[in-house]
């Protein structure tokens, strides 16, 4: 019971300010007074006095439920198939309302020359920009930026870390 | 390509120490030598003032600036049998024991409170002749650089090419990590003395540039999460906005006269392609249009051509093309991969990054005979930048997981590390020679 009510409370906490992220206090220690200082500092410990009962979200009821990276193989900017229903799902988002805007932020590997990966980034970030364009987005709602290899998700120089830095990540910026 | 097989011989790693540095980020450790270096002996210089002893040690610099250069062994001070400060006490039988080539004596003589006067002169030991003699007046705040002047002009009279001693190196280090990370474009003497900090930012800054006159520096900053094009002017610190276009501002780079900047815009679709920029009228001409990624422009020295690196055949290789416009040509044919060109100032060479059997080094393609030198021997090497003098490159290799800094030859025989402590270095460019 006192589980599922502190889950209820980081979604309704996740929807008023974007908690994601912070560490969640151990739901096993009742100590009222151990909050994070973050997002959460104005909520009045666990009890949830005054905030109403919490509700779950279907899947998609939210553009931040909606998986926010896209991963590119090496040397690469055409887009995966399985990225499709997602992509289509974002889409659908700018469609539906024509005041959202997205940032796509498009990544490289830190292999090679610096000014190149920016164009690689590039293109990953086109490439999502056509399909999106294609499936009902309009060209006012999407932005796009290169970061080259100059942000990378991963900081190792293995094949690992080279993988999770070679994409797109969508940042809707309203 | 030849076979250039470099026999690297490693010598134990050299650490250099600077007197009266309080602390350096970067400091010279030799790593790589090939040759002979020339053994020469810099006297310790005399001291004409109203304290106990000069308040700067030139002589140290000199000889730091000569052992780093690679050409030369500076012998011991204990090892030398006399210490004249001038002519009349020099003995040359005293140096011709000693086997070396040349000696090099001087003196500071404080003239006013904060006023002196430094000179030197180098002689050839067998010849017994002046190589050179000169006096420079100097304050307590212009003591290094008049060192590193007085090394410039007696490496250039040994050597018979200009010295680069008193050149700066630009560079871009990155501190932390995720939301803390901080990156921060600094200026320092080329060893590493005299570090200054021209940009700090949380968000990227990338591929500095200096002006011809070396007043300003180009870079890219990708504050507010949009690339931009700043000059900043270093004197001052003021910078202008000079290209913040839809998508993609990049790769500035200084035309000879300092008036123009190449640079590489995407526009909205994304394509990159090489324009060039008018700093007086902000007008902007392009000179690719190809749906390949064409960028990293640079400037031939005549300021006639650029040279760039495009993937319109696949892969990335290096181009060029007439500033009035054409076809571009394409430059390197050997490998999968060359890029970011840069043009050694004597128009005869183009270091870039190769990919060399799985790793990426810095190559030295001759414009004349096409050979491609392979100088580095790192696994991700890149950011090639000429010396002024076109006798050595600096650019960025990996150590962990960190960026440092290296120089070697052009020929690609002496090679040295400039070793941090300071995070992830990289994007270093060699400064034009200093203004006397």
């Amino acid at each position: 019971m006192k589980f599922s009510r502190l889950i209820a409370l980081c979604l309704v906490a996740l929807l008023a300010a974007g908690c994601g992220g912070n560490t969640m206090p151990d739901p096993g220690t009742d100590d009222g007074t151990m909050m994070d200082d973050g997002d959460m500092a104005d909520t009045d410990g666990f009890e949830d006095r005054g905030l109403g009962d919490g509700e779950f979200l279907d899947e998609f009821d939210d553009s931040d439920e909606l998986t926010m990276v896209i991963y590119f193989d090496f040397d690469q900017s055409t887009l995966r198939a399985d990225y499709a229903d997602l992509l289509q799902q974002h889409a659908s988002n700018l469609a539906n309302d024509s005041r959202s805007q997205i940032r796509l932020e498009g990544h490289a590997d830190e292999r090679g020359s610096r000014e190149y990966n920016i164009g690689l980034g590039e293109q990953r970030s086109q490439a999502v920009r056509s399909l999106l364009l294609i499936q009902g987005a309009s060209a006012g709602q999407i932005s796009t930026v290169s970061f080259g290899e100059e942000r990378a998700a991963a900081f190792g120089s293995d094949e690992e870390s080279y993988e999770l830095n070679r994409r797109v990540e969508i940042k809707y910026v309203n | 390509m030849k076979d250039f097989l470099v026999r690297w011989l490693m010598i134990p790693v050299l650490l250099l120490t600077f007197a009266g540095a309080a602390y350096a980020q970067l400091e010279v450790i030799i790593t790589d030598y090939v040759g002979k270096r020339a053994p020469v002996a810099i006297v310790p210089f005399g001291w004409e003032g109203d304290t106990p002893s000069a308040p700067f040690d030139i002589d140290n610099v000199i000889t730091e600036d000569l052992k780093r250069s690679g050409r030369f062994a500076p012998i011991a001070e204990g090892g030398m049998l006399q210490k004249p400060t001038e002519r009349v006490d020099l003995d040359f039988d005293d140096w011709r024991i000693l086997k070396v080539d040349a000696v090099i004596i001087g003196k500071v003589v404080q003239t006013g409170a904060n006023v002196y006067s430094v000179q030197f002169q180098a002689f050839d030991v067998n010849s017994q002749e002046q190589l050179i003699g000169y006096r420079m007046p100097a304050s307590r705040g212009t003591m290094r650089r008049v060192a590193h002047r007085a090394a410039d002009m007696i490496y250039e009279k040994l050597t018979g090419i200009p010295g680069v001693f008193g050149t700066k190196v630009a560079y871009v280090t990155a501190r932390g990590t995720g939301d803390d990370r901080l990156y921060t474009l600094v200026v320092s003497d080329t060893d590493g003395e005299n570090q200054f900090t021209i940009m700090e930012s949380t968000d990227p800054i990338m591929s500095p540039a200096w002006s011809p006159d070396s007043r300003e520096l180009a870079y890219v900053s990708f504050e507010g999460d949009a690339a931009t094009i700043y000059v900043q002017t270093l004197r001052s610190g003021n910078r202008i906005k000079v290209s913040s276009r839809a998508g993609i501002n990049g790769a500035p780079a200084f035309s000879p006269d300092g008036r123009k900047l190449v640079v590489t815009l995407g526009g909205l679709g994304g394509n990159l392609d090489i324009y060039v920029l008018d700093l007086a009228t902000r007008q902007f001409s392009r000179l690719t249009r190809h749906r390949a990624i064409d960028t990293e422009g640079t400037w031939a020295p005549d300021g006639r051509s650029i040279y760039f690196t495009s993937d319109r055949s696949g892969g990335p290789q290096v181009y060029r093309i007439e500033v009035g416009g054409g076809t571009a040509e394409r430059v390197t044919f050997e490998g999968s991969y060359n890029a970011r060109p840069r043009l050694s100032p004597d128009g005869k060479r183009v270091a870039l990054v190769h990919l060399d059997r799985g790793n990426y080094r810095i190559g030295v393609l001759d414009l004349d005979d096409k050979d491609l030198l392979i100088v580095s021997n790192g696994t991700q090497d890149e950011s090639p930048s000429f010396a002024p003098n076109s006798d050595s490159i600096i650019y960025a290799t990996r150590e962990g997981r960190n960026g440092v800094l290296e120089m070697v030859s052009a020929d690609g025989l002496y090679r040295q590390r400039l070793g941090s402590r300071a995070g992830d270095i990289r994007e270093p460019v060699w400064s034009p020679f200093p203004r006397y």
